[in-house]
């Protein structure tokens, strides 16, 4: 019994998610009474993969000039094979632009049980039980998930990476496959998000907006609001989706990671996405009407309450303080 | 070009708080507004872009109860051609890959050059069926799509990355491009656009119809089962200020204060 975990890197860097999924993987094989891996893919990937060993037991290393660039095509490919040879009982991948382009159709291809956006796991009585979110971080659901293996995509910045230092064993992985052929897709370039106006990550106070707001009108006294502490106005998706704030002032996954020293989130329930960017901040202050949002579980202070009518009072109590 | 856009019914949860009914695996439902999942409006407004410029029909297609059929109305409304209902009956338990072969089998009937998705379920929180599907009909996937354009045998898509970086790639045509929301402003539907839509045609199917045994789908067929749902335990509380408003606000200028936070 097995659990192999898939680390993901860009442009010669390992991926934070990798440390946090070999971490909770290494949990997962303890209670298995099995094996952790690692198993990492690329055209020039020893130094990763050495960087590994400190983290796993065993690094599989995978080397190929195809493989330079992800592609679910050609992972797939050497996966198939690997997964076949190796057995695992548990694939693990993290839930983000690699791993939700590569999971499902392997799963297919292995007929293996998959879940996304996975918070927990558990081997008990010889079954894996999962625990996964739903709803926005709302809600959660456990689940029993087949095992021939089980794949599990992983939230990404929710598991806590172990500053544990080990001597693992470095495995090299033979890619003999010709996987240039027949490929349906093709790789053509990385554009990075250009940034014009204010660098955020650069900002001590940052205002976060979200869903709460709910029409672009009543930005207005929330910028103003944001202008009169100081603060550089910032929004979670939806915001950015509906064209009020450029996508340089999102902050989440799929925008930028902040660590201000005090966040003021108003109206933003808190979906992990956006959490996954904000919660290293020194101070959060969160606004929400729903007592029960995922917001208030990394916020230090909180008020329930609508923002419209909390903001203006807030503005006016915060500038008699100054004078 | 016949586009096909795999739509999802789904309850807003977004800005109410959540119940779990007494089987422990439902939610209350009885009280929510349902919506078109919201990447799949992406996913429309894109299929309908493309074909503004190029011509073809635009068929949606959804999983679903009778009610599914109000949402489709609203495509049909924005400007999609035909809608495609496939009644859950006999689906329940099953699980995102189940459903994408549920739709593979319908796929595989019918002749499309593109079939769109959202890339994410909002209510499950599944992003498996767009690249399942694909698998499935052996077709190339694109996830997370933002921008798509449609060349002579292919397409260009560029897929968002984590700290929003784009990945450009080429898939060859027939694929599946499953959207992230963002990338287009999605349409309201017109006056006149919903008067068409009442008799624009609404296919309904079954599984039987596409030729699948019941053992294929559902609990049995899916390789998840749920246990239970429930309401995550809020692990780091924050300190939730009690009073009025202002007591409230007057509590949080105090604590800014006293630490110095501006």
């Amino acid at each position: 019994m097995s659990v192999t975990v898939l680390a993901e890197h860009r442009q010669g860097t390992i991926r934070d998610v990798t440390y946090e999924m070999l971490a909770a993987g290494r949990r997962l094989a303890h209670e298995m009474d099995g094996e952790l891996e690692a198993v990492i893919l690329g055209d020039d990937c020893e130094a990763m993969a050495s960087e590994l060993t400190r983290h796993a037991p065993r690094v599989v290393c995978g080397c190929h000039p195809a493989l330079r660039y992800f592609s679910y095509e050609t992972y797939q490919h050497v996966l198939l094979k690997l997964i076949k040879e190796r057995k695992p009982a548990v694939f693990m991948l993290a839930d983000s632009a690699l791993g939700a382009d590569l999971g499902p159709s392997l799963a297919v291809k292995l007929d293996a049980g998959i879940v996304s956006d996975v918070v927990d796991f558990h081997w008990t009585d010889n079954e894996l039980v999962v625990s996964r979110g739903m709803h926005g971080g709302k809600l959660n659901a456990d689940l029993s998930v087949k095992h021939s293996p089980a794949i599990v995509m992983v939230r990404q910045s929710f598991f806590r990476p172990e500053p544990i230092k080990i001597k693992g064993e470095l495995v090299h992985y033979e890619v003999n496959a010709d996987l240039e052929t027949g490929l349906q897709t093709r790789h053509l370039g990385i554009e990075e998000l250009s940034i014009s106006g204010i660098d955020i990550t650069k900002a001590d106070i940052l205002v976060g907006v979200g869903r709460g707001v709910k029409e672009e009108k009543n930005l207005e006294p929330v910028q103003e609001f944001a202008d009169s502490i100081g603060a550089v106005l910032v929004g979670s998706r939806p915001v950015v989706d509906a064209g009020w704030l450029p996508k340089e002032r999102q902050v989440g996954s799929s925008g930028k990671t902040v660590k201000p020293k005090l966040y003021i989130a108003l109206g933003i329930s808190g979906a992990f996405q956006h959490i996954a960017g904000m919660k290293g901040a020194d101070t959060i202050i969160a606004v929400n009407k729903d007592p029960n949002a995922p917001i208030f579980a990394v916020a230090d202070y909180g008020i329930v309450d609508d923002l419209h009518k909390v903001v203006p009072v807030l503005r006016k109590r915060l500038q008699e303080m100054k004078s | 070009m016949k586009v096909a856009v795999c739509v999802k019914r789904i309850p807003d949860t977004a800005e109410s708080e959540i119940k779990v009914d007494d089987t422990g695996k439902d939610i209350i439902k009885d009280k929510l507004a349902f919506i078109i999942n919201e990447p799949d409006n992406y996913a429309l407004e894109e299929a309908l872009i493309l074909r503004e410029k190029s011509g073809g029909t635009v068929v949606l297609v959804s999983i679903g109860p009778k009610e599914t059929e109000e949402v489709l109305r609203i495509g049909l409304a924005k400007g999609a051609d035909e809608a495609v209902r496939i009644d859950n009956a006999g689906l329940a338990g099953s699980d995102a890959i189940v459903l994408a072969g549920v739709l593979a089998a319908y796929f595989r009937k019918e002749q499309f050059d593109l079939v769109f998705t959202g890339c994410i379920a909002q209510d499950t929180q599944d992003s498996q069926v767009g690249p399942a599907l694909a698998q499935f009909l052996g077709w190339p996937h694109a996830m997370y799509a933002i921008r798509f354009e449609n060349k002579d045998n292919e397409v260009v898509v560029r897929r968002e990355l984590e700290g929003g970086s784009l990945e450009v790639k080429r898939l060859n045509r027939p694929c599946v491009v499953s959207f992230q929301t963002g990338g287009n402003a999605p349409r309201y539907a017109s006056i006149l656009g919903i008067r068409q839509a009442r008799t624009k045609p609404l296919e309904r199917l079954d599984i039987a119809s596409l030729g699948l045994e019941q053992d294929e789908v559902g609990d049995t067929g899916s390789k998840t089962r749920l246990i239970k749902l429930y309401v995550p335990k809020v692990s780091s509380a924050a300190e939730i200020l009690q009073g009025t408003v202002d007591e409230k606000v007057s509590k949080i200028a105090t604590i800014i204060k006293e630490k110095g936070l501006l």
